[in-house]
């Protein structure tokens, strides 16, 4: 029963993981490369991270929902699994958007935070997630965990635009957005080509991390089974020494 | 469903009623806060009648997440969750009445806080109407939202600390507009500027509590 092994590494996974790391490294290379801008000099190259790192927690946080609302309708635990490796992996995900923006912030603004509507939104996805990481780790049955933890999973999407607005009105009213400062038709090429790049990359590594997180959790399913049927074994091999 | 409603929520009123734990702790917790807040800002700077609406919805917030952990909590003991499974009652019902007898307790406590925020922080109370709205649409949502958190972590080992980080991050908005609502009510001078927040207010609750009454059956039906 505990022999079949889900998910084993397979081509298509290592040729994702092998791209991601290539694309990866040239994003790297290249973006090092880029020319500084004239308002915000070297730091520019931000661009080809900062919003690619951005756009991966959105993208993890939307499989997360997927996954939850999937797992509801069919009840299959993979579709549990998957949402739970999308929301760890967007969890790095989100922590590093705020990290570059910080640095980048340090440098641009002078200072490591802004009460900038999108940081404080960002920073309130990253609780809101941290927590739904916290409801998928606690000790409970697999089947009731599942089921809260999707019925979180849809939760935390429906918050998340609310939770959107909510700074964006608040800090509207009061300044405009500080996000404005590079005006797109400033930008040459390079920075267009280098940033798509980087987009494609941060992509495929998020996949890849998916997949792996993913593989993880079935392996530790089956290990918990295999587990549980050893320790059955053993009483009953006790019950037949006993008499 | 109403009638569901209406049996549950008398339910839970009557047990606070009786137990007296809303009264006896979460109200004095609450008050206990606003003096905090006099110790940690300087009281004589008139910084707190300043901030006195973000810290009155600061109050309101903390008391809310005691309330919810009390309203799941009286039903962890001898198997008042599985009575309430097997009631047949409907689990939207269920899920109204919860909230409902949350919302009357936090209405309560409001009137309460807001008495004692007008005397300890010096603010004078204004906008009658839009202070009564900004309550009732905040207090549906933190309700509809505690409701819904609630039953999640119920029945959990690690309940108690696991509410608080699942719910303030969700109801940072609901803080976040019922501050500048109420400050819009308190100054007549800007009062247009709190209907706006009151319409996300508004959004908030209807979010939750649509959402609590089509998933609450999901969170029942567990074994």
């Amino acid at each position: 029963m505990s022999t079949t092994r889900a998910t084993p590494v397979t081509w298509p996974t290592r040729l994702l993981g092998g791209a991601a790391l290539i694309s990866l490294a040239t994003t790297v290379v290249l973006g090092l490369g880029l020319p500084p801008t004239t308002e915000q000099g070297v730091y520019a190259r931000f661009l080809a991270i900062h919003p690619q790192v951005a756009w991966c927690s959105y993208l993890a946080f939307g499989v997360t929902a997927l996954a939850s609302a999937a797992y509801l309708v069919r009840k299959d635990v993979r579709w549990d699994h998957l949402a739970g490796a999308s929301a760890e992996v967007g969890v790095v995900f989100t922590a590093l958007t705020l990290v570059t923006g910080s640095i980048w912030g340090r440098r641009t603004w002078g200072v490591w935070w802004a009460w900038d509507a999108r940081m404080t939104f960002t920073a309130l996805l990253l609780f809101l997630y941290l927590g739904y990481l916290a409801l998928r780790r606690v000790a409970a049955d697999p089947g009731t965990r599942a089921r809260r933890s999707a019925v979180a999973g849809l939760l935390a999407v429906l918050v998340v635009p609310v939770d959107h607005y909510a700074v964006e009105w608040w800090r509207t009213l009061h300044q405009k957005s500080s996000f404005n400062l590079t005006p797109k038709e400033q930008l040459d090429g390079s920075y267009i080509a280098v940033m798509l790049l980087g987009f494609g990359a941060m992509t495929m590594a998020f996949a890849w991390l998916v997949v792996q997180r993913y593989r993880l959790e079935r392996r530790r399913d089956e290990a918990g089974d295999a587990e549980l049927e050893a320790a059955i074994a053993e009483r009953r091999a006790e019950a037949v020494v006993a008499p | 469903m109403w009638r569901d409603a209406a049996l549950v929520a008398g339910k839970d009123l009557r047990i606070e009623a009786r137990s007296r734990v809303a009264t006896n702790q979460i109200a004095p917790f609450a008050v206990l806060v606003l003096v905090l807040f006099a110790f940690a800002l300087d009281p004589d700077r008139g910084v707190l009648s300043r901030a006195a609406p973000g810290l009155f919805w600061v109050a309101v917030l903390f008391a809310s997440l005691l309330a919810v952990q009390r309203s799941f909590s009286v039903e962890a003991a001898d198997g008042g969750r599985d009575g309430l499974r097997l009631s047949g009652l409907d689990p939207a019902g269920i899920f109204l009445g919860k909230a409902g007898a949350v919302v009357l307790q936090l209405l309560a406590l409001e009137v309460l806080l807001g008495v004692f925020t007008a005397l300890l922080y010096d603010t004078p109370v204004r906008g009658a109407v839009v202070l009564t709205l900004t309550c009732l649409t905040a207090t549906l949502g933190l309700a509809g939202a505690g409701t819904v958190y609630g039953m999640l972590a119920a029945g959990l080992r690690v309940r108690e600390t696991l509410l608080p980080l699942l719910l303030l991050p969700v109801v940072a908005p609901v803080l976040l507009a019922a501050t500048r609502a109420t400050e819009g009510a308190l100054d007549i001078t800007t009062t247009a500027e709190a209907w706006p927040w009151i319409r996300l207010l508004s959004v908030f609750a209807v979010i939750y509590l649509t959402f609590g009454v089509l998933a609450f059956g999901a969170l029942l039906e567990e074994a």
